[in-house]
């Protein structure tokens, strides 16, 4: 693009057409893929902060937690897995949306709202195991807020999943539709990467420091 | 539009390129005409109420979001004059102390989540897609989301304001004060769910001004031929991407201390309302600069314009903006000087604040060396106003650094002496270069001049108004005068100051009153402006005032800084953009090549509906916590009333395939 630096003195008129590029693209080309990192950005913010009122408040008070037992380790770690498993059927799904392979677009979304589905059943449960509740003292409140906001997230992007099936098994996917859900799957790893320092300080902050 | 056939064969030999044409035809002027009509045909929105509020053109909901912000202005204003005639003299009792408390609280509010950042990042929305020579902004349907909900924010705050449910525990809403123990009623839940309101639209704007400038330049404008506003609007955008989540989570916290009886903030039970601080203003202080950067890209467009010279030091200018954003993460606590802090904490947050000064002082100076090497000076009223920052700014700035320095923080913290440095630095460093920049776009938005000589007017009263107004309240938080208080004695000795300035805020209302005149005239009976009336070097003034909705035809490409001013550089036109579509070309990040053709979602009703539903839920669940599990329902359900492609559209599996074996993705 080297005539764009020097500019076009005194050669008649001269067009730049673009008619040939094309009308999608994945990645960082895409603008979708942008507003995707600017959400994870901001999410990874909220967690981030989260995190930080976490530390603060534990530094307010003698023992962490004031009283009763850390949360029980069996079901975060269960759900851990969940998570971590579910990388690979995301990984395909976004592999085959690459490739515009309906079928195994279809499969893999199929597989992945299973996953999610069971993950979602499993954190009803995790709440349960935290052995406090949100309002028994600051500590109860913050470790409800971190995993419910997390919860959230799960959810929401469950639900947003399950439109993404539906649209792929019963709608019109055009192009554009693709690129979701390649860039739906970048968020679903985001999702799954931002639960690790948060299952870390949930389940390991009251034991091991 | 039939292809010509050299055309076709140039796509064959290089299919997936950007390729330069020769003589194209497609540029002769008959050519060109018929391209408009249908491009205004594909552009065009329809008239009526339910066209009106689908719009996705970025001007009209700019100008929306302006006038919006404007209004909120006003009301904010008001409530600033009934301050004033309370506090101008003592024991007056023409407010009672409660409803005073609402109405500080509501100023506060009003003015920095109301009008200070929605109307800046409004000029972004404008501005910026022409200025980068786009077509469109990114995602105009979720900047359509983001007005509406905006919008309804402002508007539930002052209906409940007028149902006497306004917060009064000021615009910072520290606990235990705003908190379940001192805080009565709805007002401090109201208070934290109109913040809830403008985090989603600013975090929209934020978004979609950053994808716009990363991706939709126009080729040939790489990073470092961004204009300085351009500059300004992606470092704001990403300021408020960083610094919003830290209010988002501090506001619910402090609704769920409210509605659920959660600990966090309750030192009794292990919380501590100190941290409330912490997060609100790890937030609260990038939010000046969020507030105050956009005007300094105002400010090197006009003072650029006007010495009819390049800004001095462009590359100094653009790191001294990020410096300044990256610093002021860091100085945060020095809101916190009197909570008891460490010896070290203090020091640190001293220093931070105080290093502030150089990237500005960068910036000034270097505004200094344009105007001082300009080739011809015109002291027209957008002038006037960018000229005032360097008064006004700098005494705010000045006191500034005073306000950092622990000692002198703990003797005036709290008084009128901190009110009278926020306002010399807002409104100094925002609100006056904002006025002027709206002075000087403003023929660009309406196709009118304004008048200038109730421009002068209007800037000249604004200017003795405002220092009449608020110079005295230095001396009043020197004498002591704590700020938030109704009333105050006699004996005190503050009431002549105080008259002073309710005369100021007389005159700033007048100014105001005039400036408004202005603009109701202009729309009318204004000099017809054309394309570039002051003459300026940047791409919006390239297209007609104002702008039709897809912004440029053809598109340009650039080959400088200054575009307009590089006559001698004619960069290559793009042709090529199907106009029955709403093409937008998509670009690289660096160096802004061509990369692909991007259809822009037209107007759509769902972004309105999904505003509604958002803020039924918003407002349902201040009242009941289930209203976040029911009222999540109609959200969902417009949603993916959005989200479902409207029928009509090609499908994949019926034969676009042609189409996508162009991309590089497949081979």
């Amino acid at each position: 693009m080297t005539h764009l630096r020097e500019g076009y003195g005194g050669r008649g008129p001269v067009a730049l057409d673009v008619s040939a590029l094309p009308n999608y693209a994945f990645g960082h080309r895409s603008l979708m893929w942008w507003a995707t990192a600017c959400m994870m950005v901001i999410e990874g913010m909220v967690f981030a902060m989260i995190v930080m009122s976490y530390i603060y408040l534990k530094g307010r008070v003698p023992h962490w937690p004031p009283s009763g037992p850390p949360p029980d380790l069996r079901w975060g770690t269960v759900n851990t897995a969940i998570l971590l498993a579910s990388c690979l059927p995301n990984a395909l799904a976004k592999k085959a949306a690459e490739r515009f392979d309906l079928t195994k677009v279809r499969l893999w979304l199929v597989v992945c709202l299973v996953f999610a589905a069971a993950f979602n059943a499993v954190r009803f449960v995790e709440f349960s195991a935290l052995n406090v509740r949100w309002d028994s003292n600051g500590y109860g409140s913050i470790v409800w807020v971190l995993l419910g906001f997390h919860t959230t997230h799960v959810l929401t992007d469950f639900l947003d999943s399950s439109v993404l099936t539906a649209l792929a098994l019963f709608g019109p996917m055009e192009a554009h539709k693709f690129v979701d859900v390649s860039e739906n799957a970048l968020y679903w790893y985001f999702v799954v990467l931002s639960w690790l320092p948060i299952y870390a300080v949930i389940y390991f902050a009251p034991r091991i420091v | 539009m039939t292809r010509h056939e050299g055309d076709e064969k140039r796509r064959r030999d290089d299919a997936g390129r950007p390729a330069l044409s020769e003589n194209d035809p497609r540029l002769e002027p008959a050519r060109l005409d018929t391209e408009r009509r249908l491009l205004d045909r594909t552009w065009a929105n329809g008239r009526g109420l339910i066209a009106w509020i689908s719009d996705t053109d970025h001007k009209a909901i700019g100008r929306r979001f302006l006038v919006t912000a404007f209004g909120f202005f006003t009301l904010g204003g008001i409530l600033a004059g009934l301050m004033r005639i309370q506090l101008a003299r003592p024991e007056n009792t023409f407010l009672n102390p409660d409803l005073y408390n609402q109405i500080f609280t509501m100023h506060g509010t009003t003015m920095m989540f109301l009008f200070a950042v929605p109307v800046v990042l409004a000029m972004g929305v404008y501005l910026v897609p022409l200025m980068v020579g786009a077509r469109a902004i990114a995602f105009p349907r979720m900047l359509n989301y983001g007005y509406w909900m905006f919008l309804f924010g402002g508007i539930f705050l002052y209906v409940m304001f007028f149902l006497n449910t306004g917060p009064d525990a000021g615009w910072f809403s520290y606990p235990p004060l705003a908190g379940p123990e001192f805080g009565y009623g709805k007002r401090s839940d109201v208070w934290a769910q109109l913040i809830t309101f403008t985090e989603v639209s600013g975090l929209i704007v934020a978004t979609c001004l950053v994808c716009t400038i990363f991706k939709l330049r126009t080729p040939g404008m790489s990073l470092n031929r961004m204009p300085l506003f351009v500059w300004a609007m992606l470092i704001v955008s990403f300021m408020v991407i960083f610094a919003m989540p830290s209010i988002v989570i501090s506001s619910t916290c402090l609704i769920l201390d409210r509605l659920v009886s959660t600990h966090i903030y309750n030192q009794a039970e292990g919380g501590d309302p100190i941290l409330w601080q912490h997060l609100f203003w790890f937030f609260g202080h990038p939010e000046v600069y969020i507030i105050f950067l956009p005007a300094l890209g105002m400010m090197s467009e006009v003072i650029a314009t006007f010495s009819r010279r390049r800004v001095f030091g462009y590359i100094e200018m653009v790191l001294s903006m990020a410096a300044t954003a990256f610093i002021g993460f860091g100085v945060w606590v020095h809101h916190m000087f009197t909570t008891g802090l460490p010896q070290f904490g203090q020091s640190f947050f001293t220093a931070a604040s105080i290093m502030i000064v150089v990237p500005t002082s960068i910036q000034i100076f270097n505004w200094i060396a344009t105007l001082w090497t300009a080739r011809r000076l015109r002291l027209a009223t957008p002038f006037l106003y960018m000229a005032s920052f360097f008064f006004v700014f700098i005494i705010g700035g000045l006191t500034g650094v005073m306000l950092a320095s622990v000692p002198l923080d703990r003797q005036v913290h709290d008084t009128y002496f901190v009110v009278a440095h926020f306002h010399y630095v807002l409104i100094g460093g925002s609100t006056f270069p904002l006025l002027g920049g709206l002075f000087f776009w403003f023929p660009k938005m309406t196709g009118r001049m304004m008048s200038e000589r109730l421009g002068q007017a209007s800037f000249w009263l604004l200017f003795v108004g405002f220092n009449l107004t608020f110079f005295p309240m230095h001396l009043l938080g020197l004498e002591g005068m704590p700020r938030r208080v109704y009333t105050y004695q006699a004996a005190m000795g503050w009431e002549r100051l105080n008259l002073l300035a309710t005369l100021g805020a007389a005159i700033i209302f007048v100014a105001l009153v005039v400036y408004l005149i202005n603009i109701l005239v202009s729309l009318r009976h204004g000099a017809v402006a054309g394309d570039n009336p002051w003459g300026a070097s940047t791409l919006e003034w390239a297209t007609s005032s104002p702008p039709p909705p897809y912004n440029f035809s053809p598109q340009p490409t650039v080959a400088s800084r200054e575009p307009l001013w590089h006559t001698e550089l004619t960069p290559p036109p793009i042709v090529g953009l199907d106009p029955s579509k709403r093409e937008v070309l998509v670009t690289y990040l660096l160096d802004a090549e061509p990369d692909h053709r991007y259809p822009m979602p037209g107007p759509s009703l769902w972004p309105f509906l999904a505003a509604i539903a958002t803020s039924g839920m918003f407002v349902w669940s201040i009242f009941q916590a289930q209203g976040v599990v029911w009222g999540s329902i109609p959200i969902f359900v417009t949603l993916v009333g959005w989200f479902w492609p409207t029928k009509g559209k090609k499908a994949l599996q019926h034969g676009v395939h042609g189409r996508l074996a162009l991309g590089d993705s497949l081979s």
